[in-house]
């Protein structure tokens, strides 16, 4: 019988052994401790962090309807081409009022689906952003332990939050579709730095040319150093396959330039900044919630003009940090 | 109790998926929006997928039900290879097997005999497609 709930007192004692060999199922419910930030999670991450650094990844961003799914689809069979194994994380938002969600990123990348070289998992946010951020975060090293030769993250730009996670990325493609308008507008908003290439897709459609064009505009105007990378916008239909292998070389040459010119370390040091960041906010933030003993008698001597919020709030930090 | 909603920290993760040739996925697509408008969190397959493709995306999603809608007549022959699929596993499934679409009661014995949960029916109003889904998921923290 499959009534399987045997699932949940599963032992998962050698879980890192069998992310680090790339198994499936093992990969899978890593990914589910780490989107629900289990009290295991810290330490099994820990475990494979030796394994991390090894793999590309690459981000691709873009306002919903421009093709990302259909994009990544193409990009991962022309990797797979190339005899390399890749991980895809796909992040579609949850609904702020039932939470729920409808992920349907895989219905466009089904002729992956039965490749064991090919590991995709949809995320959804969930709510909080900056829970997100780390969740996706920390899913893109569980891949890249897993020796995963390219991570493709999968995200709806949007806001600030979504710049930082797909920060992530060693390279960031950020796609646009002709005739949607405000495409440049979107781009100008916050993704133009970001951006190591830009990807027109579905450019077979009337407007492309103006598109680029204005692109390329905003490129052009953007501050340039000498020996930087020149942001190229390369032309797609993802429907047809059209310029997808182009794409995937222009990828291939960012990442032999990162290497290049120590700029992969850059990212590498970067990413660690920013996580070590996110780790120490939720190693202190974590005790300062109602609730927690401490917490609550802070409060109270603010409230009654004993303390004030700042050395109240020191008083805390300086307390033993809780194990988290 | 009834419930419409789940309510819980943690969202059930279901995968909905449609195998073979069998081009009707009106049903489905409402049950996908049933159950994320309870809090699920809902991944469809989209159409014409194979048993094996169904299973990998099943696996690497960590799902906790698989929903499969079949309106093919070829629910027998799919679920027997879905279950021979889940068998070579390297290790057992951890999902909850779920059948939607048109079946003759016999048939439903038979399923249940293999190994799915519940088979939904093409009349089966929403409220019971969501009750049954919380029926098979147990409450967990984290």
């Amino acid at each position: 019988m499959s009534l399987a709930p045997s699932a949940y007192m599963a032992d998962d004692s050698d879980i890192v052994a069998r992310v680090l060999d790339g198994e499936h199922g093992a990969i899978a419910r890593m990914l589910t401790q780490v989107e629900r930030r289990t009290p295991a999670v810290n330490d099994l991450l820990a475990a494979l962090h030796h394994a991390t650094g090894r793999a590309h990844v690459v981000g691709v961003t873009g306002p919903a309807g421009s093709g990302k799914s259909t994009l990544v689809a193409g990009l991962a069979a022309a990797y797979r081409r190339t005899g390399r194994s890749l991980g895809i994380l796909a992040v579609d938002p949850s609904s702020v009022i039932t939470g729920g969600a409808i992920l349907g990123d895989r219905i466009r990348m089904s002729d992956l689906g039965s490749d064991p070289d090919v590991f995709i998992r949809s995320m959804a946010t969930r709510g909080a952003l900056g829970g997100l951020s780390r969740a996706v975060l920390d899913g893109v090293s569980v891949l890249d332990a897993a020796g995963m030769d390219v991570v493709i993250l999968e995200t709806v730009g949007v806001g600030q939050a979504e710049v930082d996670v797909i920060s992530v990325a060693q390279t960031i493609a950020v796609v646009s579709v002709p005739g949607l308008g405000d495409e440049v507008q979107a781009i100008k908003a916050g993704l133009l730095e970001i951006a190591d290439i830009h990807v027109v897709n579905k450019s077979d459609r009337p407007g492309a040319d103006r598109t680029v064009a204005e692109i390329r505009d905003v490129v052009r105007h953007s501050p340039h150093r000498e020996g930087q990378w020149k942001v190229p916008i390369q032309q797609t239909v993802a429907s047809s396959h059209e310029g997808i292998d182009d794409l995937m070389r222009i990828f291939d040459d960012h990442a032999a330039w990162l290497a290049g010119n120590g700029a992969r370390t850059d990212s590498h040091r970067r990413n660690a900044a920013t996580r070590i960041r996110w780790a120490a906010e939720e190693l202190v933030l974590g005790r300062f919630r109602t609730g927690d003993t401490a917490f609550d008698a802070a409060v109270e001597t603010v409230v009654s003009r004993q303390s004030d919020p700042v050395s109240a709030a020191r008083k805390l930090i300086a307390g033993p940090i809780a194990n988290c | 109790m009834s419930q419409t909603v789940s309510n819980r920290e943690i969202p059930i993760r279901v995968m909905l998926a449609k195998i073979g040739l069998d081009g009707h996925d009106r049903g489905v697509k409402v049950v996908a929006r049933t159950l994320r408008d309870a809090g699920m969190e809902v991944i469809y397959t989209g159409l014409h997928r194979s048993p094996d493709q169904v299973v990998a995306a099943a696996v690497q999603e960590d799902v906790d039900v698989l929903g499969v809608s079949l309106l093919s007549g070829a629910h027998m022959s799919i679920f027997r290879r879905i279950f021979d699929l889940l068998d070579a596993l390297p290790e057992p499934h951890r999902f909850t097997l779920l059948a939607g679409g048109v079946m003759p009661d016999e048939d439903v014995e038979e399923l249940h005999r293999l190994g799915v949960a519940a088979v939904l029916g093409q009349d089966t109003p929403p409220e019971s497609i969501v009750e049954t889904v919380l029926r098979m998921v147990p409450v967990r923290s984290r």
